[in-house]
Order: C-alpha cells, then sequence, then structure tokens
C-alpha cells in the first residue's frame, strides 16, 4: 500500500498539473496557518515565517496569519481565513492535511498549499515534499567524519515513516563517510506528545554518550532542544534541524540539517501573487535547494577543509544520479542498520 | 571493572536522574494522601514550576530566585486545590485534573504573550542552571576498585536538586512517623473526627499538608527546567506527576518503598533508552513501541501479581464536614 501510493505520488509529482489561477494585486490576500509549536520555535515553523517575512519584505504585501495552540484549531482557522477574504492559503505540517483537505474542497476558488505533504489530490492544492533522507545523508557523513569515537547517533521524535526517513538517510551517510562506524538510533516515543519532551530527549542522548557516542543528530521538534543541550553539557556533539540551529549552543551543534520551508512558502506565495500557482505536488531535495547543512561562524571551527569538500562531492553526486539515498518511505525499510 | 558492569552502573547513574523528580512529587503525594486528600494535581503542579522556574530564571538571571518562585508558584496551586476541596469540600479529583488543564494552557498562554517562542522559554545559559555537583575526592577515590567508580559515576556528579530529593524521602519519613506534625497528619488521613475531637483543626493541618507537598513539587518542576533541561518546553512534564502517583500506590504510602518504586520507574526508563535497536539472541531485535510500553506492561504485572493489597488512608477522598 505504502509502496504504491509513493509510485502514485511520483508519478503525480513528474506531471505537476492542474488549474492555473489568475493572479491579481488589487484582491491578493495571502494568509498562513502556523502549527503547534507557534511561529518563533526555533525550527520548523519559524523557517516558513522567515520565508513569509522575505515575501512581505519584497513586496510590501501583509499575510495574514494565525498560529493554532491546539489540534481543533486547525480547520476553523483555515475557514475563517477563506471568510475573511484570503486568496492564498499557507498551511505548515502534515499535522493539518486533513483540514485543508476538507476546506481546500468546499473552496474550489481559493488557492491552498501545505509543506510535509505529498498524499492529497485537489485541484486548487500546492503540496511540498522534502527529500529529508538526502540531507540527513550529508550530515551523517559529516558526523562519520568528525567522530573521534566511532559512534554516532539518532534521536527521533515520534516514530513515524518521516522520522525513519531521516534515521536512515543519516546512517547510510555515515557508512558511507566510515564503513565500521558504530550507529546509535532510539525514537523518543509514539504519540504525539513526543515531539516535546526535551528531559527525555536529552536522556536518550546521554544514554548514547555513555554507550560512546560524541554525535547526536536530532530530528524531534521540541524535544531536540533536550538533545543539543545534553550533548553541551557532557562536552560532546549535537546536529540540528528543518532551520539553522548552529547558534543554540554554538561550538557544540556541528551542524543543521536544513530543510527549506522558507523556499516552500515564499514560492508559494510569490507564484500566487504572480499568477503562477499551480496545484500539484512538488519534492524538494538537494537538486531544488530544498534541502542542506549549514555552515556559519558558530560552526566554521568544527568543519574542517576535507571534510567539507567530501559532503560537497557527496552532494554533487546525489544531484547527477551517482549516489542514491535510500528514500525509508519507499519501502518502510532501511539497507543500513 | 569490565564494559558491561561499567554501563550497568551508568545506567543505574541515569535512574537516579530520571527518578530525582519522580522521588520529589511522589513525596509530595505522600504528604497530601496522608492527611486525606487525593492528589492527582502534581502533574498539574509540577508543569506550572517547570514554567516559573525558567520564566522568572530567565528573567532575573538568577537560578535561585527562579527555584524560590517556582516553589511558591506550586503552593499557590496547592491553596487552590485546598480552597476548592477542604474549605468547599469540592471532588477532590474534578480538583485535580482542573488543575492539570490549568497548568497546560496557562503555561502556554502566558509562554506565548511573554516570549513569543511557541510556548517556549528562552535558553538558560550555564550559570542559570543547577549545574552538576562533583562530591569531594570523586576523582581520587576512582582509582579504589569496585567502590571508587561507584563514588564517582553514581553518587557524585548529580545537580544539587538531586541531592535534595534523595534528603526529602528520609526527610519526609522522619516528619511522618517521628514528628508531632506527622502523627497529627496520619491520624487526620484516618479518622478526621479523633483529630477534630483533640481540638486541631483539621483543616488547616490538611492545608499545610498540601503546602508542603506543593513546595516539593516546585523543586521538581524546577530541576526539569532549570537543572535537567535548560529552559520550559510546553507539556515538558510528560505524565511525571500520574507516575509518581503511581510510585505513592506502589509504595502503599510510605516513603521508603514509594522512593524504590521511583527507582524502578527510573531503571525502566534507563533501560528502554539503551536496549532500543540492541539484537537480543533468540528474539532480536524488538519493535520501539514494544520497548516503550514495557515499564507500563510491567507496572500493571506488578501491581496486579506481586504488590499485595494496597491499604490507602482510610478517610482518602471524603471532605471532612463538621
Amino acid at each position: 500500500m505504502k509502496s504504491f501510493l509513493f509510485a502514485a505520488v511520483t508519478a503525480a509529482a513528474t506531471a505537476v498539473a492542474g488549474v492555473a489561477f489568475a493572479g491579481s494585486h488589487g484582491n491578493f490576500k495571502p494568509a498562513v496557518i502556523y502549527d503547534m509549536g507557534g511561529k518563533f520555535d526555533k525550527s520548523f515553523n519559524e523557517g516558513v515565517y522567515n520565508g513569509i517575512k522575505r515575501f512581505t519584505d519584497e513586496t510590501g504585501v501583509e499575510v495574514m496569519e494565525f498560529e493554532v495552540t491546539n489540534e481543533a484549531q486547525r480547520e476553523q482557522a483555515m475557514r475563517r481565513m477563506v471568510q475573511r477574504g484570503a486568496t492564498v492559503v499557507l498551511g505548515v505540517g502534515f499535522g493539518q492535511a486533513d483540514a485543508i483537505n476538507a476546506v481546500a474542497g468546499d473552496n474550489p476558488d481559493v488557492m491552498f498549499s501545505i509543506i510535509d505533504v505529498n498524499w492529497l489530490n485537489q485541484p486548487n492544492l500546492r503540496q511540498y515534499a522534502f527529500k529529508e533522507h538526502e540531507g540527513s545523508y550529508l550530515v551523517g557523513m559529516i558526523a562519520a567524519n568528525f567522530s573521534k569515537s566511532g559512534t554516532v547517533g539518532f534521536v527521533g521524535g515520534m516514530d513515524i515513516p518521516l522520522i525513519r526517513a531521516f534515521e536512515c538517510g543519516y546512517k547510510q551517510g555515515a557508512k558511507a563517510a566510515n564503513g565500521d562506524i558504530r550507529l546509535l538510533g532510539n525514537m523518543t516515543g509514539t504519540t504525539p506528545a513526543a515531539w516535546n519532551d526535551p528531559a527525555k530527549g536529552a536522556e536518550l542522548t546521554r544514554s548514547q554518550i555513555d554507550r560512546g557516542a560524541d554525535v547526536v543528530y536530532q530530528a524531534a521538534g521540541g524535544t531536540g532542544v533536550g538533545v543539543i543541550q545534553a550533548a553541551a553539557d557532557a562536552g560532546k556533539y549535537s546536529i540540528g534541524v528543518d532551520s539553522n540551529q548552529n547558534h543554540m549552543a554554538p561550538g557544540s551543534v556541528l551542524t543543521s540539517m536544513l530543510k527549506r520551508v522558507d523556499v516552500a512558502a515564499y514560492n508559494t506565495l510569490k507564484d500566487a501573487m504572480d499568477g503562477n500557482f499551480d496545484a500539484g505536488v512538488y519534492n524538494l531535495g538537494l537538486a531544488e535547494n530544498g534541502v542542506g547543512w549549514a555552515l556559519d561562524e558558530n560552526n566554521a571551527a568544527l568543519i574542517s577543509d576535507d571534510m567539507k569538500a567530501a559532503v560537497e562531492a557527496a552532494a554533487a553526486g546525489i544531484i547527477s544520479g551517482d549516489i542514491v539515498v535510500h528514500d525509508y518511505r519507499a519501502d518502510n525499510t532501511c539497507p543500513v542498520e | 571493572m569490565n564494559d558491561l558492569a561499567f554501563q550497568l552502573l551508568l545506567a543505574l547513574d541515569a535512574s537516579i536522574r530520571l527518578a530525582a523528580p519522580l522521588m520529589l512529587c511522589a513525596m509530595a503525594g505522600i504528604f497530601s494522601e496522608r492527611s486525606g486528600i487525593v492528589d492527582i494535581s502534581l502533574e498539574g503542579k509540577l508543569l506550572a514550576s517547570a514554567f516559573v522556574a525558567a520564566a522568572v530564571t530567565a528573567a532575573t538571571g538568577s537560578v535561585w530566585v527562579g527555584l524560590g518562585a517556582a516553589m511558591l508558584s506550586s503552593m499557590m496551586l496547592s491553596v487552590v486545590h485546598g480552597f476548592a476541596t477542604i474549605t468547599h469540600r469540592g471532588d477532590q479529583v474534578v480538583s485535580g485534573l482542573a488543575i492539570n488543564m490549568l497548568a497546560t494552557g496557562f503555561t502556554i498562554v502566558v509562554g506565548h504573550a511573554v516570549f513569543a517562542r511557541g510556548g517556549q522559554t528562552p535558553a538558560l545559559t550555564d550559570n542559570q542552571r543547577f549545574g552538576p555537583i562533583t562530591l569531594p575526592f570523586a576523582d581520587q577515590l576512582n582509582a579504589v576498585p569496585v567502590l571508587g567508580p561507584i563514588y564517582k559515576e553514581l553518587l557524585s556528579g548529580h545537580s544539587l536538586l538531586v541531592y535534595m530529593a534523595l534528603i526529602a524521602v528520609p526527610m519526609t519519613a522522619f516528619v511522618l512517623y517521628r514528628s508531632r506534625f506527622g502523627l497529627r497528619l496520619r491520624a487526620v488521613g484516618e479518622v478526621p473526627e479523633a483529630v477534630d475531637t483533640a481540638g486541631i483543626s483539621v483543616f488547616w493541618l490538611r492545608y499545610r499538608a498540601l503546602m508542603f507537598g506543593g513546595l516539593l513539587c516546585g523543586i521538581a518542576g524546577a530541576y526539569l527546567s532549570t537543572a535537567s533541561g535548560a529552559g520550559f518546553v510546553r507539556e515538558m512534564s510528560a505524565g511525571k506527576g500520574y507516575i509518581a502517583l503511581a510510585a505513592v500506590i506502589f509504595g502503599n504510602w510510605q516513603p521508603f518503598r514509594a522512593l524504590g518504586a521511583c527507582f524502578m520507574f527510573g531503571f525502566l526508563e534507563a533501560m528502554t533508552a539503551r536496549l532500543e535497536g540492541v539484537d537480543f539472541p533468540v528474539v532480536g531485535v524488538l519493535p520501539t513501541q514494544l520497548m516503550q510500553a514495557l515499564p507500563y506492561l510491567l507496572t500493571v504485572l506488578l501491581l496486579a501479581g506481586f504488590i499485595g493489597r494496597p491499604t490507602p488512608p482510610a478517610a482518602i477522598g471524603q471532605p471532612y464536614v463538621k
């Protein structure tokens, strides 16, 4: 079933079709619905906010926004935005998939877009998905190259295929950089509460450090704060996710796996404004600049030139197709344990 | 010392860290429940005080002020619980649940309004937290076989609040069994009429018991956000208050037995983290879901089969009417 879905999705992605919307600046009213983390979550939602901010700065168009604080508000908020005359509504995160599917179906004249979703089918809905496994592969290489103990770890949030894809890409990258690397992996939990349990995240990190890990990558939302903290407390290293989190513990965050949700947010609004909006699925990977890794003044001293060269070579290989990173979501298995 | 034993030692060390907030909350629960008040609001007090500790520490820069504010806020919630259940004889479970919901909503709303970080508080720097304390001679004694590493890894290197949690248990036992206040407290949970007849205020005794519990919960909250973590994240208590309550019942409302239960929960969680993805002989790698359900499965099994019939305080849950 899963692989069928995936096949269907890729087929849809290659044939991005759909309804073209006439955009006119006069009645153009964009809206964005941030998800539970809130727009300043230092991670996923803040990435979207950065894209929105860039759009507003460049065009001067104000964007209506809403931050949901519980799950029941998602659909209400979207309907409210449509009532207030929004012409394009951007939903953030897979949690809003059901809500946007329903609201988009009821409002065929309004443009909708959602990030981290690729399985819906509405003629007026654009969907953005990311090849997180590709970005994770690169930070996995960095982790393995940097590690002195020969053991690197991963802490995931909720145990879902998306997070397994992060883990699997990371492990493939680490294995590629060092065939003898020892890999540890923990999931925080199996319910949404796993996104907000920094104490558990810290404990999992400490348990991995106890077992010899000196670099721990996290894809765990608010739980990741605990991972970064625990690694810094122990004098070890962590890897951030989604937004650039290098600044959260300068000198201890080795790098961050960037997911350019800001690009997705910016492009949605820009295309809608210019009349270039089309529905369909956009899968953003390294080639589309949708994922990447962060290098700034906070981690410049940690990344050697050799590491940088190796990662850039791997990135080029992935883009050219010489290196194929297996996506866990394709068949729910990972070639590396 | 071989590697396996050393790993076990580190797992025990982790158990102490994980059990510390449970111990404080469990002792709070014992105070409250021994006085006859059901206290499921441990969870809410833990969450609220974690938020207050992080927020006040971030605002003032002093972790001690944060700790004080956390204890105060948690005590205030205890007074609210007391006002509803002691003074107005409301249902104790309902009042406790209300406090838990209040804490969840309040921390997020205020966090959003004040810090605008999606309910998180700003990250605290190292000098705004309770750091690890190295006990005297820990490094020198490390060479002593067996006992040296146990002293260094297991006992030394925890934050001050962990040691406070460890002290809270004998202190609770002492107050409960060796002081006049403790005698009256136990009496008021069993036969409040007798205490009243002796001319001692049932209300005031129960209020004091609740406030004492609030104080301990406040320390546990501060531990979560300013010692173990470095800032507040929404819903960061993650059910620890309920686990502590389970430990109270497990421990049959006795401090040292509850301590044992807290350690068991801590140890199981530490082992869950360490055994995930490990290839066991015969069965292979166990699924994450099973590993994470294990502490709870064991709780059910132990409660059902191995722990005798619990004997709660006789007057628990009943409001006292003069």
